[in-house]
């Protein structure tokens, strides 16, 4: 039975939680900060001066935009061919079916230098000059990855028969697709959407090796932190990139949790 | 002949005619030539073990399964190429296949939902539905809200709602306790009268398919290895595989009965059982293996020679011990010839 941790456990709860969020603290800190050369702590003095500065830099908001571009592309590409792989991965038997399961998860298992090297090679051979979207292929590489495992574990806890039920009721394939397929998979589409485009976003190594002269967001985070000068706008811009990503998670945290109480108890309330 | 029912009247239509039909999965042969005709009206059973092919057979009906040769007629009509939507054909499946993210209302409504019936219309019909399977007012709850029993009446709604000719029922009651099994097994055949629709119903329960069903096709091995009225298969089995499968018998050798060749089958009930070691027509001895007591019936096994026999009388005290030499004897009409197995 649950009881009261011990302290122990308390303790360690709290240094874990510390180990995990400490960094991000400190992110928020020299944010703020009004020394802008050194990591010196204590920071000297606190302003929101950097915020401001940020947001003027165009070659930061050009970095976002095209991480954006980038992210949105990917993530639209595995979301179509992840939920085709998976679609066909749990309909069809078929020899060496173990194999190409393997071949499906390298691209995320693979080390990106290797994915980066391989992509580059592939690009030179077919004479593919590097460009927007020689981002968007790589990218899409292992996004496909994370798509196709949430909707492939989706359709196994979800019968076949529900399939075959809509069709005999009438339903034709597109039908079956848009009220009976789709809703059930909408939730692993949400999530394995969310886990793509955020891979997307802070991809650096195979971005280095498909970009020509783009920059990413993390790349220009890269560059930045290379620059003596103005060092707490990198911290600004990170912070600015949290909040971001913060509120899908929150959404889609509460998006599920709502779900949850039509499954349960909804007559109850 | 035993098999009149066989050769329906031409006048009448069939619903269901298949002919020669084939289904192979690999090498696996799970529909192996398979012919028969179902009337309209009828409560036709499919039973057989698992593996038997009745389910693959049920499927190939309702359009899930394509067949490997052969020819399936729906109602005068080549129906063995057509998609499940293209069929006026509904199913009720084994795990009732009902769909989580809709309310009971819009599961029930979904095939007037698909056909662009109008919200007012198809929730009316919809209400109408789960009053006839005794749900009324649970239209708002989600299926994972509901009982075994009541998600069972829900698919068996939503199956009937589009009023089709012909319900495939693929084992609909295997997931239900005893007691329920029995009610619905009452009501399913009470509602297949009121609506008049055919219905072809898998199970590999033998009490289940010859307490509904006007006729009966035992399958195994992907064939029909009897197609009769339920009386007929269970007083003339033709093969020892239907006399096993369908109650229970004893099945003898010719030799051993003094009769020639072949074998027979013998029901335990028709067997009387007395004390002591006689010889004659219609009679075997043998030595008293062990008594089950039944109740209304007291089970008794005996060993004649190297068969193990069994018999089944009204309980009453016969003062039979165990060990003790006894005497089986029948009526010479009992003995039922059976044919080898194609």
């Amino acid at each position: 039975m649950p009881g009261k941790p011990s302290l122990g456990l308390r303790i360690a709860f709290y240094l874990g939680m510390l180990f995990l969020h400490f960094p991000i603290a400190i992110i928020v800190l020299y944010a703020l900060t009004t020394e802008d050369r050194t990591y010196q702590f204590p920071p000297p003095g606190l302003t929101l001066r950097w915020f401001g500065e940020a947001f003027q830099r165009q070659d930061m908001w050009a970095a976002l935009w095209l991480s954006l571009q980038v992210a949105a592309m990917a993530t639209g590409i595995a979301l179509v061919l992840g939920t085709m792989v998976a679609a066909a991965m749990y309909r069809f038997q078929f020899l060496g079916k173990d194999f190409i399961t393997v071949l499906l998860i390298l691209p995320i298992a693979l080390p990106g230098i290797l994915t980066g090297i391989a992509l580059l090679t592939t690009f030179k051979r077919l004479a593919l000059e590097p460009s927007f979207w020689t981002i968007v292929i790589g990218h899409a590489t292992f996004c496909i990855v994370t798509v196709y495992n949430n909707v492939v574990a989706r359709f196994r806890r979800t019968g076949y028969s529900q399939i075959e039920a809509s069709m005999d009721l009438g339903a034709d394939w597109f039908a079956t697709w848009r009220f009976v397929v789709l809703p059930s998979i909408a939730t692993a589409l949400l999530a394995g959407g969310m886990l793509s485009f955020a891979l997307s976003f802070d991809e650096v190594i195979v971005t280095t090796f498909t970009a020509a002269d783009q920059k990413t967001l993390p790349i220009w985070f890269l560059n930045e932190l290379f620059r003596p000068r103005e060092r707490p706008i990198t911290n600004v811009v990170a912070v600015f990139v949290m909040l971001i990503t913060f509120l899908p998670i929150v959404l889609a945290q509460w998006l599920t949790r709502d779900t949850d109480d039509l499954h349960g108890g909804g007559k109850t309330g | 002949m035993v098999q009149m029912l066989k050769e329906p009247k031409t006048s009448v239509q069939a619903a269901v005619v298949l002919r020669e039909v084939s289904c192979y999965f690999g090498p696996v042969k799970a529909v192996d030539g398979v012919d028969l005709e179902i009337l309209p009206g009828e409560f036709f059973s499919m039973l057989g073990p698992s593996g038997s092919g009745k389910t693959t057979c049920l499927r190939l009906i309702g359009g899930f399964e394509q067949p490997t040769s052969g020819q399936i007629v729906l109602f005068g009509q080549d129906a063995s190429r057509l998609p499940p939507y293209a069929r006026d054909v509904n199913t009720v499946f084994q795990d009732y296949a009902l769909f989580p993210h809709m309310n009971v209302r819009d599961n029930v409504a979904y095939a007037l939902m698909v056909r662009g019936v109008p919200r007012p219309e198809r929730h009316r019909r919809a209400e109408e539905m789960l009053e006839l399977v005794k749900l009324a007012g649970l239209g708002d709850r989600r299926p994972g809200q509901l009982s075994g029993g009541q998600r069972q009446r829900v698919a068996l709604a939503r199956a009937l709602i589009n009023r089709p000719r012909l319900l495939l029922l693929d084992e609909p009651l295997g997931a239900l306790d005893l007691k329920l099994r029995e009610e619905m097994q009452i009501e399913l055949k009470a509602l297949q009268r009121q609506l008049g629709i055919t219905f072809i119903y898998v199970t590999h329960d033998q009490g289940e398919a010859l307490s509904m069903s006007d006729r009966v096709a035992v399958f195994n091995h992907g064939r029909i290895e009897q197609l009769d009225t339920p009386k007929q298969l269970y007083e003339y089995p033709q093969t020892e595989f239907v006399a096993r499968f369908v109650g229970s018998a004893n099945v003898l050798e010719g030799r051993l009965l003094g009769l020639e060749g072949g074998r027979y089958a013998l029901r335990p009930e028709r067997i009387a059982i007395q004390p002591g070691s006689q010889t004659g027509p219609n009679r075997l001895s043998g030595t008293l293996l062990d008594i089950h007591y039944l109740g209304a019936q007291t089970r008794y096994e005996v060993q004649v020679g190297e068969e193990r026999l069994t018999a089944v009388t009204p309980s009453e005290e016969q003062g039979l011990q165990i060990g003790s030499a006894v005497t089986l004897s029948w009526e010479s009409g009992s003995l039922r010839p059976l044919r080898e197995a194609v």
